[in-house]
């Protein structure tokens, strides 16, 4: 079982390599020019030069993406805790949030930045505006699915409001949070680059839209790479911590 | 074992019951589940609720533990319940220790003291040293006696048990039945029970309760009250098995 789920991993490695290797010949045999097509050697390069300008630029654009990827949970679990409590609350805002995902939000970035500058603020706003919803609503929706037979349960034992919500609803809606959490995970950091490209003082954005008006193709196939890099690591670090929360899941039979 | 003895003798037949049903109805969407149910249980006793299935025997205990209203009728109850339902509803997230002491972290009991209770507890349900498992590890008849524990952390006064020993296997079942005697003799606790088991009722209780099929009314009320020190002793009564023509009868 082991030994063919290893060598299923392999595929893909190996024709990436096949890929890489094609692109380097057809670049070399056709003499395609740098600023066209650069190869994946003027690439390496490209990052080896710059990558110390290339990760203070990451770091920015990282902070942007975390802050606004911890403020959209925050603002999540209040929502969604509100939305739990309230029916009210949550027949007026649940539509809404569903409408408000329709606003393209790379049309409104330039409004943020007429508001809110040319500094990190507009970007987390708009990495707050990508990942807000997917966690709002899969937190939502967990805590709505709860088995009324636990809630019985609970009530049986005269459990408290808040109770309830610690030992119950809470541990029982991580489940789909963490879902919800996974996709915002993939949004953010695009999200912030996106955000960057439309001005701004630092990040990998701002590095690649300089490089790109310097037909500097190389540095932006290299800026690229680092945020395909980051993301991959954003995402496994992530899925890393879920599965740790929810530990109890994966048990097997037998102790 | 340090539980809490009766430290003056109770007094049995002296008229102090501690649950009291009369003339409770209920109906589902005009489906009509409950009639005219009147239920009177003296403290200290194990009374048997035994009836065919989908009769409306669980939506009786959802009544007495509050979590369904009657539509008519007066319900009277004396004293703490320990509900167990009859689905385990342990938490998948939450160990056998934590899912057993669930009650008293709720009432607000520090960590050692309820940890202390519960650890007395677990060698007689036999989940001695699966502390630290999580449900999804246990078999179907370990979650269901870790819910029986619970149940029992949750109130020593009133108990009332949907089916708890239904999907254990005979040997543990009877293991169980016993404890449970024993147990009651101990706390001298009030114990509801609703069972599909006709050898079960006649072994444990000191009344049985027959309930007819939808909509559930009393068939009859019958009063066991032979081997009353030593319920284990009724398995060879001939007396047990004229009762269990008739209710196989009434059934
Ligand atoms: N909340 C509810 N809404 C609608 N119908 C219900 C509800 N609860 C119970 N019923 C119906 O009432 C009837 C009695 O249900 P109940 O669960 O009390 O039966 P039971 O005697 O415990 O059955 P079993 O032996 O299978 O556990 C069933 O027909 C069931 O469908
Ligand atoms: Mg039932």
């Amino acid at each position: 079982m082991k030994k063919s789920t290893n060598i299923d991993k392999l595929y893909p490695v190996l024709s990436i390599i096949t890929i890489i290797f094609l692109w380097q010949i057809i670049v070399d045999l056709n003499n395609i020019p740098k600023y066209i097509l650069p190869s994946p050697k003027d690439i390496a390069l490209a990052l080896k030069d710059d990558f110390n300008l290339i990760m203070t630029h990451t770091k920015v654009t990282l902070y942007e993406s975390f802050v606004g990827f911890i403020f959209s949970i925050i603002l999540a679990f209040l929502l969604a805790i509100l939305m739990d409590s309230f029916t009210i609350i949550k027949k007026s805002f649940y539509p809404l949030l569903v409408i408000s995902q329709t606003i393209p939000t790379i049309a409104i970035a330039p409004i943020f930045i007429i508001w809110f500058g040319f500094g990190t603020l507009p970007k987390i706003i708009m990495v707050i505006m990508a990942c807000f919803f997917p966690i709002v609503i899969s937190l939502v929706d967990g805590l709505e699915k709860i088995d009324n037979d636990y809630l019985r349960l609970f009530k049986t034992m005269n459990a408290s409001k808040l109770q309830t919500f610690y030992h119950l609803k809470l541990p029982y809606a991580i489940v789909h949070l963490l879902s919800g959490i996974k996709i915002a995970a993939t949004y953010m950091i695009m999200t912030a680059v996106v955000s960057e490209w439309l001005g701004g003082e630092g990040g990998i954005g701002v590095y690649m839209v300089r490089a790109k008006n310097a037909y500097a193709l190389d540095k932006v196939f290299a800026s690229i790479l680092v945020i395909m890099v980051v993301s991959i690591l954003t995402i496994y670090i992530i899925d890393f911590l879920g599965n740790k929360l929810i530990h109890w899941k994966t048990k097997k039979k037998g102790v | 074992m340090k539980m809490h003895l009766p430290t003056t003798s109770y007094h049995k037949g002296g008229y102090s019951s501690i649950i009291n049903l009369n003339g409770i109805e209920k109906s589902f969407d005009d489906i009509k589940v409950l009639e005219n149910i009147s239920i009177s249980i003296e403290k200290g006793e194990l009374v048997s609720l035994l009836g065919p299935s989908g009769c409306g025997k669980s939506t009786i205990f959802n009544i007495i533990s509050g979590l369904t209203p009657q539509d008519s009728g007066k319900l009277y109850i004396d004293g703490t319940i320990g509900y167990m339902q009859q689905k385990d509803l342990l938490l998948p997230w939450k160990n056998i220790m934590d899912n057993v002491a669930l009650p008293l972290t709720i009432k607000g009991i520090n960590k050692n003291a309820r940890e202390e209770k519960v650890k007395k507890y677990l060698p007689i349900v036999g989940l001695e040293g699966y502390e630290k498992s999580y449900p999804s590890q246990l078999s179907g008849g370990m979650r269901q006696r870790a819910s029986f524990l619970r149940t029992l952390m949750a109130s020593e006064d009133i108990m009332l048990l949907d089916e708890p020993f239904a999907s254990l296997d005979s040997i543990t079942k009877s293991k169980m039945q016993l404890w449970l005697l024993k147990m009651k003799s101990k706390l001298n606790n009030t114990i509801l029970l609703i069972t599909h088991d006709i050898d079960e009722a006649l072994l444990l209780s000191d009344r049985i309760y027959i309930l007819s099929s939808k909509p559930a009314t009393i068939k009859k009320e019958i009063t066991l009250d032979f081997n009353m020190d030593n319920k284990k002793e009724r398995l060879l009564s001939t007396k047990t098995l004229k009762l269990k023509e008739e209710i196989l009868k009434l059934l």
